[in-house]
């Protein structure tokens, strides 16, 4: 059986890479507000986590 | 609120230790004698060992640096970074212990096997079939003792390194298993289960993500936990490392099709690599600067910590690999680097550089601390520093010199429109870059040599710190969010969320890449005169395989007029689809032989094997003598046929019964030729004639059918 037979039988699989864009745009977009969003005292707490110990 | 009180384990942090440095020594010695042994052929020793082969030793070489030195390397920054960052000891000694000697065993096994001949002959995934089996297995022990710790710390944040350590074992994981697919054929030999142009994207797909995610991903969390430590300071931009992190991991697994430009692979795969290369750039020199400008105003710190020496050329080894790779993805230049030893010496300058320094700044560190001591001496491992800088400069310009030179005399015609150099030319004018090379190497690693000394009598002068107590309170129930937190580090606070995104947006990655070469037809164009190899050239195939050929010898011709007239037609995705695996090859160091199929007769190769430099005046490939005692085994014919035939390789049904049959005539067809026009005496069941037999069909299906290809 060739591999590409399990591939094939997927249904709609045409769409996927669509999907895949989409996904992930919005999660980069996401990522990037969330980043801005982080407030300077939580960041001061994290960026010393390595230097505590 | 009461303190937790807790300890942190050492113990493991200094077997993983112990274990990079070891296998680091023994990789690069491995590495020094392969590069000698391109020099000075002599040194393959081929007529007492046929095991240490250059074809032979340079994946255990690539191997022993990647997965012995450099995994070593990342559990040690693991084992000591995340208990620390997380205020919690490891998840379970029994997963540490069976993690350590699990991987050791690992190495063992893959430095045995791959010396006795047993490959998969698909670069840096070249461990037979339970081998890959038992990585998995280790690798899951490690994610089990990774996640579990994550789960029960007592710090709510995962610091950025933790980040790195996440996205990579997830990845690794996926690229090793997906890379991995192979049909058994007995007991340490397997088939891959893709074929041609798709088992090559997958591979590079797998190849350039170990290099991203063993190699870099894993070390920038090094980066992140050790270099703000030694400098004792903050990192530069935490939000810039958020960046960082997820542009890099989503762009890096698209990168793989730059290994692969100008090849039969599917031409929008080939520009879809080259996109993704030179936006690499923003999140790598991100990375880069992040971690320099943590040590803004603190240079002072530069001069006087050797530590922070190594760390700094390491990082800058990333700016400059991380600005090289982009480059070498665009089509033009890679025209120039692909198959020479620019790519080598582009490599290096991220395995000996990045991976190294950062390496060696770790220990300089870490040594001292486990042991409650200061380090031995300073002085040397500022000598050391600058042993090792001077190794990598010397290993990596003769590297580029030897690459421009190898091109403009392989694109040279006479005005008459010949070629002006014949391939041994160009071989001839590199041995000496070699031998600078092999210098340069040894320089390195007499570097390490001096820091092994340094660290024992550091080791001795100190008394080692079994485990180190520490207390931190409990992790709160309920969270309650800072008040001007809009998002409340949502993501950071879930680390199996963290998982599945990162799973997620490299899965994206890989699926868009891979499912269109297996899916759409026209992606690779059918060749109806291409037929399933014969039981002998199977078995010919399976020797060439097995003695590491492709490390120097690709079947890949591109479609450039010196290419053309130098090896033949260019190369057609259609004439691959039997080839499991792919044999592609990287690397030049011997002509192509995508063409070599009828090129010369039996006899010369023949002769070729058994003593190449008298063939080919200047030669440096190994002697092949084994070959010539060695019986083609016969009884895996049965199972090598089945095993195609489940895979899609048009064998007739019940073929097997009549293979060694047909192996057979095939086989005497070949030694009554030798003997009656060469007057050579040669037993038909010896491997070289399988050999030869393989040779000789590479390429030739093609030129059976001059007609169109059916479409």
């Amino acid at each position: 059986m060739k591999f590409s037979t399990y591939l094939e039988n997927i249904t709609g699989i045409s769409v996927y890479p669509l999907i895949s864009l989409i996904l992930f745009v919005a999660f980069f977009i996401l990522v990037t507000i969330w980043m801005y969003s982080l407030s300077k005292k939580e960041i001061e707490h994290i960026e010393h986590l390595p230097l505590d110990n | 609120m009461s303190l937790d009180k807790f300890t942190y384990d050492n113990r493991y942090p200094k077997f993983f230790a112990m274990a990079t440095i070891f296998w680091g020594a023994v990789g690069m010695l491995l590495g020094v004698i392969a590069a000698f042994q391109l020099a000075f052929p002599v040194l393959n020793f081929s007529d007492y060992f046929p095991h240490i082969a250059f074809g032979r030793l340079r994946p255990v070489h690539t191997n022993a640096v990647i997965f012995a030195f450099v995994g070593n390397g990342i559990f040690t920054a693991v084992y000591y970074a995340l208990p620390r960052l997380l205020k919690t000891p490891m998840y379970s000694k029994a997963l540490s212990r069976i993690h350590f000697w699990g991987w050791q065993l690992i190495i063992v096994l893959a430095a045995v096997t791959l010396l006795f001949g047993f490959t998969t002959g698909k670069e840096y995934a070249e461990l037979e079939w339970p081998i890959d089996i038992l990585i998995t297995l280790i690798w899951v022990v490690f994610g089990i003792n990774m996640f579990g710790t994550i789960l029960t710390r007592r710090e709510r944040h995962l610091y950025v390194a933790i980040w790195f350590f996440i996205g990579s074992w997830v990845t690794v994981a996926m690229l090793h298993i997906v890379n991995s697919f192979e049909y058994p054929v007995s007991f340490m030999k397997s088939y891959s289960w893709y074929a041609g142009v798709q088992d090559a994207l997958v591979q590079w797909w797998y190849g350039h993500n170990a290099v991203a995610f063993f190699l870099t991903t894993p070390y920038l969390g090094l980066m992140y936990y050790f270099l703000p430590k030694v400098a004792e300071r903050p990192i530069y931009s935490y939000r810039l490392s958020i960046v960082h992190f997820w542009s890099l991991i989503f762009l890096y697994i698209w990168a793989g099709p730059h290994h692969l430009l100008y090849t039969a692979l599917p031409d929008w795969a080939q520009s879809l690599g080259t996109a993704f290369s030179i936006m690499l750039i923003l999140p790598s020199w991100g990375g880069m600067l992040n971690g320099l400008f943590t040590l803004r105003g603190a240079w002072d710190k530069v001069r006087e910590n050797p530590v922070l020496k190594f760390f700094v050329v390491a990082v800058t080894c990333y700016g400059m690999a991380t600005f090289e790779g982009p480059l070498l993805s665009l089509k033009n230049v890679n025209a120039i680097s692909h198959y020479s030893d620019w790519t080598v010496a582009h490599v290096h300058i991220g395995a000996l550089g990045w991976n190294g320094f950062l390496t060696f700044g770790m220990l300089y560190y870490l040594i001292p601390k486990l042991w409650n001591t200061k380090l031995y001496s300073t002085k040397l491992a500022s000598t050391h520093f600058w042993i090792g800088t001077l190794g990598i400069i010397l290993y990596a310009l003769p590297m580029y010199w030897s690459a421009f030179r190898a091109y403009f005399m392989m694109k040279a015609f006479t005005p008459e429109g010949m070629l002006q150099y014949e391939f041994i030319d160009v071989v001839k004018t590199t041995l000496p870059f070699y031998i600078m090379r092999a210098v340069g190497g040894t320089i390195f690693l007499v570097g390490v040599f001096v820091m092994i000394y340094n660290l024992i009598k550091t080791a001795k002068a100190g008394s080692f710190v079994a485990s180190e107590d520490a207390e931190a309170a409990p992790l709160a129930k309920e969270y309650v969010a800072p008040a001007n937190s809009i998002w409340h580090s949502f993501l950071e606070r879930k680390p199996l969320l963290l998982l599945v995104l990162s799973l997620v947006v490299v899965g994206i990655g890989g699926m868009v890449e891979l499912i269109p070469t297996f899916l759409v037809k026209e992606n690779i164009p059918a060749i109806s005169s291409v037929k399933p190899y014969t039981p002998l050239e199977l078995q010919g195939r399976d020797i060439y395989i097995r003695e590491g050929c492709y490390n120097c010898h690709s079947q890949m011709i591109r479609p450039f007029r010196y290419e053309v007239a130098r090896y033949g037609e260019y190369s057609k995705a259609g004439e691959f689809v039997y080839d499991h695996p792919f044999q592609w090859g990287s690397k030049r160091t011997g002509p192509d032989l995508a063409r070599i199929g009828g090129k010369y007769g039996n006899a010369w190769h023949f002769n070729h094997m058994m003593e190449p430099s008298a063939v080919v005046q200047g030669s440096i490939m190994p002697t092949y003598p084994s070959l010539y005692d060695n019986i083609i085994d016969k009884g895996s014919t049965n199972s090598k046929i089945h095993a195609m035939r489940k895979m899609g390789v048009p064998y007739p049904v019940n073929y097997e019964a009549i293979a060694n049959a047909d192996l057979d005539k095939q086989a005497s067809a070949i030694a009554t030729g030798l003997k009656t026009d060469n007057k050579i005496d040669v037993k038909s069941d010896k491997e070289i004639i399988a050999l030869i037999a393989y040779l000789q069909r590479i390429g030739k299906d093609i030129k059976l059918e001059p007609k169109t290809a059916i479409q």
